[in-house]
């Protein structure tokens, strides 16, 4: 019988933010002697205009036994964080409770306490102490994490010195070596080069083998799906599905699919939108040739993109940037630019540009978009970014024959082009068989 | 084999003052240390002089005092050689604005981590008084040299330095709970800390001796814990003092006061830290 390792209850988290734009979270002693007088008489009549509440989780409640791992999914805002900050103790509930069986470890960036300064040798044990680990654990556990991070010659140079990777290595593999009861993980394997990502991951799989509870914050659907055997769907800081991972990634994708993309959508996001504003989408839809919109597409077919956008100031031009994003380490792995116009655009026009992408051969799977606007002339101002804040084009294996060398069993790679062979020489021991040549020309031979 | 077990740790709102939670603190230890150690190794990074600032810094300071203080304005040392003097009360003085100084701005400058892992907060300014430690030893090791080049030699009383270096770090550590914990909020504090600083060492017997303040003074002059702890470890070096033993208890207490009440309230504050900072 397995033990609960974490239960929730009720949980609820408000933040009080200014409403005005533009001010500061902290107060001076000045404002607030200032302010005093005033901010009394509103609390005595029970209000307060410059400070309003946001509930950054409502209410949520579950229980995860030993041994699962959980991912929490949801957008931006959801209030993934948020919880994963309540679990690990950095910051306290408004409301609700929850108890912690076990030691918990949490990795919410990677190279926590981590400094510049300081050589690798010292920024283990530092790390390693502010992450919970007592100094002789550190020792024990000294050469093993070296090991992993795969920076023994640099060692005593300080982390200052070292490349990102080294740097991103040394610090996921301090925290890979907690060994807690409960680790909680948020988005750090968002990281690295795809080789050490899958060492990340293997480590992961690694920690939960061994029948300890993970807890895995990510809005990286493929990782989750990989890592995760339940899912736990966050919105607007409430338990919108709970169960297998499956079903609550296909309750993700759904809401994904009914949110529309507008001027106004995660412009508070800088993560996933930027841009000044010069230039902003306000329609985003992606469809078949039929002219329905859908994000799911069989292999081989043709992907149009519908976009709208609105010019808000003077542009020099117009270019439009359709990209696909891929795997764990969600590089872009295809993008498609296209130059709309280079004569000058006066402010307040829209546009609507089609743009087709003809026979995705791209493997199954989930590719998160992004989409860029800005001025013919490169300009680090006036553009717009919406980097996965649609739903992701879904790729589903293909019902028809893609290609004559497609082989879905093998699903390796990120595309699936075709080919060609022609046999250039045959072995003399088979020399009973006749060579078999496709029915593709003979390649030429470069001399 | 259903036993139940009891949550290791319960995460609920807490309101109202607590006390600081010792066995937590203790099993934090070994972090408190790395964090005191990391203080040190980093203020001496990519110096030319490296360790030689710890004894220049004090030195430089206690000169321009002799010079302008004991030389030129003559101010009055108790009979004892100026240089000697104001060293002896600056070895404690430095110890004390420095932890001052470090612990003021800690949870500010360690705002990465306390946004985004969990330990006891108190770690962070507690690791200024043990990192100001080292400077203060290097300190005691020149001061120690003075005494052999003047010619002093120790008595019975070097006994009760130990006993004024600890309440000088009670008091600084006491002062530097409230002033962290008040800078998360209120910034203000950290642009006020050089101030009060100067103004506090010149409130306190570093340059000159306690009998230049006016006798019906002294009783007021006594209650800034500075004057007993520079005082008492002057006195310890020198042997000659104005201080009573009352003001020694009078200090003691006041001191353990700022601190036990710098404790309830970091504790009560501190909660809030990952949203404030």
């Amino acid at each position: 019988m397995s033990q609960t390792a974490t239960r929730v209850e009720g949980l609820a988290k408000s933040y009080r933010i200014a409403r005005a734009l533009g001010r500061q979270p902290y107060r001076t002693l000045q404002e607030e002697v200032i302010a005093l007088p005033k901010n009394l008489w509103k609390r005595a009549r029970g209000r307060s205009d410059t400070m309003e509440t946001f509930w950054a989780l409502e209410d949520v409640s579950f229980e995860v036994m030993q041994g699962e791992v959980v991912g929490i999914i949801g957008r931006n805002g959801a209030g993934k964080s948020t919880l994963l900050k309540i679990l690990s103790r950095i910051t306290e509930p408004t409301r609700g409770r929850a108890e912690i069986y076990g030691r918990v470890g949490a990795l919410l960036e990677v190279g926590t306490g981590f400094h510049a300064e300081l050589t690798g040798r010292e920024n283990i044990f530092l790390s390693g102490a502010i992450l919970g680990m007592r100094k002789s654990e550190i020792a024990r556990q000294f050469d093993a994490i070296v090991d992993f991070a795969e920076v023994e010659q640099f060692i005593d140079t300080p982390t200052k010195r070292y490349s990102s990777g080294m740097y991103t290595r040394l610090a996921f593999a301090v925290a890979a070596h907690l060994e807690p009861e409960i680790l909680l993980v948020d988005e750090v394997l968002a990281v690295g080069d795809a080789a050490f990502q899958k060492k990340c991951l293997g480590k992961m799989e690694d920690v939960a083998g061994e029948g300890r509870t993970v807890f895995f914050v990510s809005h990286n659907t493929q990782a989750v799906r990989q890592l995760c055997t339940r899912g736990i769907l966050l919105e607007h800081g409430r338990v919108a599905a709970d169960g297998p991972t499956d079903s609550a990634l296909a309750v993700y994708n759904q809401r994904l699919r009914e949110m529309r993309v507008d001027a106004e959508t995660g412009v508070n996001n800088p993560e996933n939108r930027r841009g000044t504003g010069a230039i902003r989408f306000t329609a985003v839809s992606v469809e078949g040739l039929d002219g329905a919109e859908r994000y799911t597409f069989e292999m081989g077919d043709t992907v149009r993109f519908r976009l709208s956008c609105k010019v808000n100031a003077p542009m020099r031009g117009l270019v439009i940037v359709v990209a696909l994003r891929s795997g764990m380490s969600r590089e872009i792995v295809t993008s498609a630019r296209h130059v709309v116009t280079t004569a000058l655009i006066p402010q307040g026009e829209t546009a609507t540009v089609v743009i087709d992408l003809p026979n995705v051969y791209i493997r199954p799977g989930e590719y998160p978009l992004y989409l860029h606007a800005s001025e013919a002339i490169q300009s680090p101002v006036n553009y717009d970014v919406l980097d996965d804040l649609t739903p992701p084009l879904v790729i589903a294996g293909s019902s028809r024959a893609v290609h004559d060398n497609f082989d879905p069993a093998k699903p390796y790679g990120v595309f699936s082009l075709p080919s060609r062979m022609a046999v250039e020489e045959w072995p003399a021991t088979a020399s009973q068989q006749k060579a078999r040549v496709t029915d593709h020309e003979r390649p030429q031979i470069v001399r | 084999m259903t036993a139940v077990r009891s949550p290791t740790v319960v995460i609920e709102p807490t309101s109202g003052w607590s006390a600081i939670n010792l066995r937590e603190l203790w099993t934090y230890r070994d972090l408190l240390m790395i964090l005191a150690g990391r203080d040190i190794k980093l203020r001496y990074k990519q110096t030319g002089l490296g360790i030689t600032w710890v004894v220049l810094q004090p030195l430089v300071a206690a000169l321009i005092f002799a010079v302008m203080f004991g030389r030129f304005a003559k101010l009055p040392s108790d009979g004892h050689p100026y240089l000697l003097f104001v060293f002896s009360g600056l070895v404690v003085w430095n110890y004390f604005a420095a932890v001052l100084q470090r612990a003021g701005n800690s949870l500010i400058t360690d705002q990465r981590l306390i946004t985004k892992v969990y330990f006891p907060r108190l770690a962070i300014p507690l690791a200024s008084t043990f990192s100001a430690m080292i400077d203060l030893l290097v300190s005691l090791c020149v001061l120690a040299v003075f005494m052999i080049s003047y010619g002093i030699s120790p008595t019975w009383r070097l006994l009760a330095l130990p006993f004024f270096i600890a309440l000088t770090a009670l008091t600084a550590t006491g002062v530097s709970l409230w002033l962290s914990a008040l800078n998360v909020k209120y910034r203000d504090f950290a642009h006020a800390l050089p101030f009060l600083l100067q103004v506090w060492m010149f409130a306190s017997p570093v340059a000159y001796a306690t009998t230049l303040v006016p006798e019906k003074w002294r009783l007021y002059y006594g209650l800034n814990p500075a004057v007993v702890f520079i005082e008492g470890a002057r006195w310890s070096v020198l042997g000659t003092s104005s201080i009573t033993p009352a003001m020694v208890g009078i200090t003691t207490v006041l001191s353990l006061a700022v601190f036990v009440g710098g404790a309830f309230f970091f504790r009560r504050v501190e909660r809030g830290f990952a949203d404030e900072v």
